[in-house]
Order: structure tokens, then sequence, then C-alpha cells
């Protein structure tokens, strides 16, 4: 009687599962990033080419939060994150180091910056180095400003950061993998399917194969890294992709590479070129 | 932490006189509590905005006591009946002296 009993029950989760699993599985949220009214920013997109066998949309992370959380990022008083895009003119216009020169010496207006956050990280052609925002910061903050390098996660970095981003909040990311940029993506791209740490776990298995599901109570993105700097609730401050990859990575309970290391400059490299065809969102918002 | 103070406010750029406007305020801040302990286990001596004030072409609309439970980066929202044009100043008191303040002008539509 009781496995018949336990037959009935299970036969009936199944059938009603079907029904449930489209709200439970809990797909990326069909909704639209509008920002004050009037800058749509574009959150989905078809996955580029080289991510076409393994999935056909590539969403923005803002997809995946809750209602209140995106509706913070649709309204810049809102979002908390413009706070540091505020304190990053501050700073782009005070001078430091021994040759008394500021950002705006140079580069006049954080305008000029424009564009750069979506092709970011990039290979320089005169170092052949993977070069990220804070690289270029830190190259002008020790080579032509005369001042100690910033840390890498530091506040002032991360305001700078938050600043320069947001000159191109809207353009598409459209990062270049070919050409000297090749072996960089492709070490990259092992990382981002190798296992690390004593949960064995990769990139891919939560972002590529899982996400849309829920892990515990965390509703699982792509890991799309174009909202990057994000203020997030959960720390009241800000996180760049960096830091993400040395959370993500610690989280597999594995010692992380340093936000500053060359594994972790190829695998941003990586993940940006997954995300080729969203919009860079500047400053974005997420739990 | 005082100089990576930074306030930000929403304020309408006109109104009608007695129409009551949605003002919003939002200031970087730690927010220390002065109830946690560093990893010698020494407290962190508390730091926080213990006070905020708002005035209308120089009338006290709101006067508030912040307590150590406010988060970092507070967020303050409300409501006030504009009955002229004029500045509205919003002011933030620091524990360690510092006073930041920021002001806005309205014109009456």
């Amino acid at each position: 009687m009781q496995p018949r009993t336990i037959r009935n029950v299970l036969a009936a989760s199944v059938a009603l599962g079907l029904a449930v699993t489209g709200m439970a599985s809990a797909d990326p949220v069909d909704d639209e990033l509008i920002i004050d009214g009037d800058l749509k920013i574009v959150t989905q997109a078809p996955a580029p080419e080289h991510l076409q066998d393994v999935m056909d949309t590539i969403w923005s992370g803002w997809h995946f939060r809750e209602d209140d959380t995106r509706a913070m990022q649709m309204d810049d008083f809102d979002n908390p994150g413009m706070i540091f895009v505020d304190r990053g003119l501050d700073r782009w216009n005070a001078s430091m180091g021994t040759e008394d020169k500021s950002c705006a010496s140079c580069h006049e207006g954080p305008e000029s910056m424009k564009g750069l956050r979506a092709v970011t990280p990039r290979v320089d052609e005169a170092t052949g180095k993977v070069m990220s925002i804070e690289d270029y910061v830190n190259d002008c903050v020790t080579t032509r400003m005369g001042a100690e390098a910033l840390g890498m996660t530091s506040a002032p970095m991360k305001d700078l950061l938050a600043l320069i981003s947001m000159q191109s909040r809207g353009e598409i990311v459209n990062v270049a993998i070919d050409g000297p940029a090749a072996p960089f993506w492709e070490q990259g791209k092992e990382m981002y399917y190798t296992r690390y740490g004593q949960l064995e776990m990769s990139c891919a298995n939560c972002h590529e194969d899982n996400y849309g599901l829920n892990i515990r109570s965390d509703h699982l993105s792509q890991g799309q890294i174009n909202g990057f700097p994000v203020y997030r609730l959960k720390d009241a401050g800000l996180v760049t992709a960096r830091q993400r990859f040395v959370g993500c990575v610690r989280d597999t309970r594995a010692e992380t590479f340093g936000s500053g290391s060359d594994e972790f400059k190829a695998l941003e490299l990586y993940v940006a070129s997954r995300g080729n065809g969203l919009a860079v969102e500047g400053v974005s918002v997420r739990h | 932490m005082a100089n990576d103070v930074k306030p930000r406010v929403r304020v309408p750029k006109s109104a009608k006189a007695g129409e009551s406007i949605v003002l919003k305020t939002l200031i970087s801040h730690p927010m220390e509590t002065g109830l946690r302990k560093d990893s010698s286990g020494a407290v962190i001596p508390r730091a926080i905005i213990n006070r905020f004030t708002c005035e209308v072409a120089g009338k006290m609309v709101l006067d508030m006591t912040l307590e150590p439970a406010i988060s970092t980066n507070p967020y303050i929202e409300f409501e006030a009946v504009i009955e002229e044009a004029g500045d509205i100043k919003f002011t933030w008191y620091d524990d360690d002296g510092s006073v930041y303040e920021d002001v806005k002008p309205i014109t009456i539509a």
C-alpha cells in the first residue's frame, strides 16, 4: 500500500512539476532597463559567435534580480552607486603625486574616456599586456603623476573606475578576442571551465550550466560583467569584476588568485567577451 | 574617512505654492556603529552621522537624530510643503565634528 501511495505522490508532483517549474526555475525576468525614463540599456542580446554552441541569448545580471533591486537601477538617484561616480569626479580633478597633476590635467573632462569601458580589457600594443581600466589608471598614476599605485580594490580606484565606466554607459560591449588578445582569451577560457577548490566548481558549472536556477536563495545569473562595477546592497559599496572573481573562487573553497593577477586579467578578458553584445551599465545595482 | 564623505540630493526645480514635494538625500558614510571589533579585538570607535537637518527658505522643516543602527550610506527621503521660492539647505553633522552641506534652489511655478 505504502509504495503505491508514494508512487502516486511522485506521479502527481511530476505532473505538477511541469507547471510549477515555469515559475520556480525563475528564468530571467522579462523586463526592460530604461534609466530615468529615456536611456534604454541593452540587457539581452543574441550570444556572440564563440558562445553559440552553448547558449542562444545572453542576459545581463539585472534580469536575475528582484523587482525592487531592478527598480533602483532605473533611477539615477535611487542608484546608490552614483555617489561613487560623484566621488570619482572629485578625484579626477584632484592632483596627486610629485608631478602635481590630476587626471584632468592631461585628459580634461572624464568624457574623454567615453568608449573605453566597452572595449576593455584589451591588449596594449606597446607592452603586449592585458590592460583593464584599473591597469590604465595605475599606469598613469605611477609613470605620469609620480604617485604610488592605487590598491586594485581601494576606494580611490573604485571611485575612478565608476566614473570612467559611466562615460560608456549604453555602449555595446565589444572586446577583441583575436590577434594579440587570442592567447589571453584562450587562457581565460581554460580557467572558466576549470574546476577550482574543494567544491570542484568551475565558473561554467553555475553560470553556463545552471543559470536561471537557484543556488540556495540566490538566483544564478550568467555571470556577465557588463554591469560592473556594481553597487552591492549586501556590501553597501562598490564591487569590481576582479573582486567578484576573488569572491567566486573563494566560495569554491580554493586559494584564490590576487585581484591584480595575470590569471584574473585573462579571465576578465574572457568573461567580458561572453557579454559582447550587451550594453555597459555604468554602475549597476545588485543585491 | 571624513574626506570621502559625499552628499547627494534630488530636489525638483520648481513647485506650486503650497505643494508637497519629495526630497531625496543620500550621503556616502561608513556609519561605524562603535560596537564592532577589529581583528586584534580592539573596539572600532563609533563614527556616524548623528544629526540631519533640512531648511526650506530659512525655515527648519526636518531635524532628525540618527542612531548607530542606521546603515552605511544613509538614504533619507521625505516630503516638505513649499510656500515660497528659496534655497533648500541640507546639513549632515558627523560625530567627528565635520558638517556637510548641500544647497539647492527651488522656484515657484
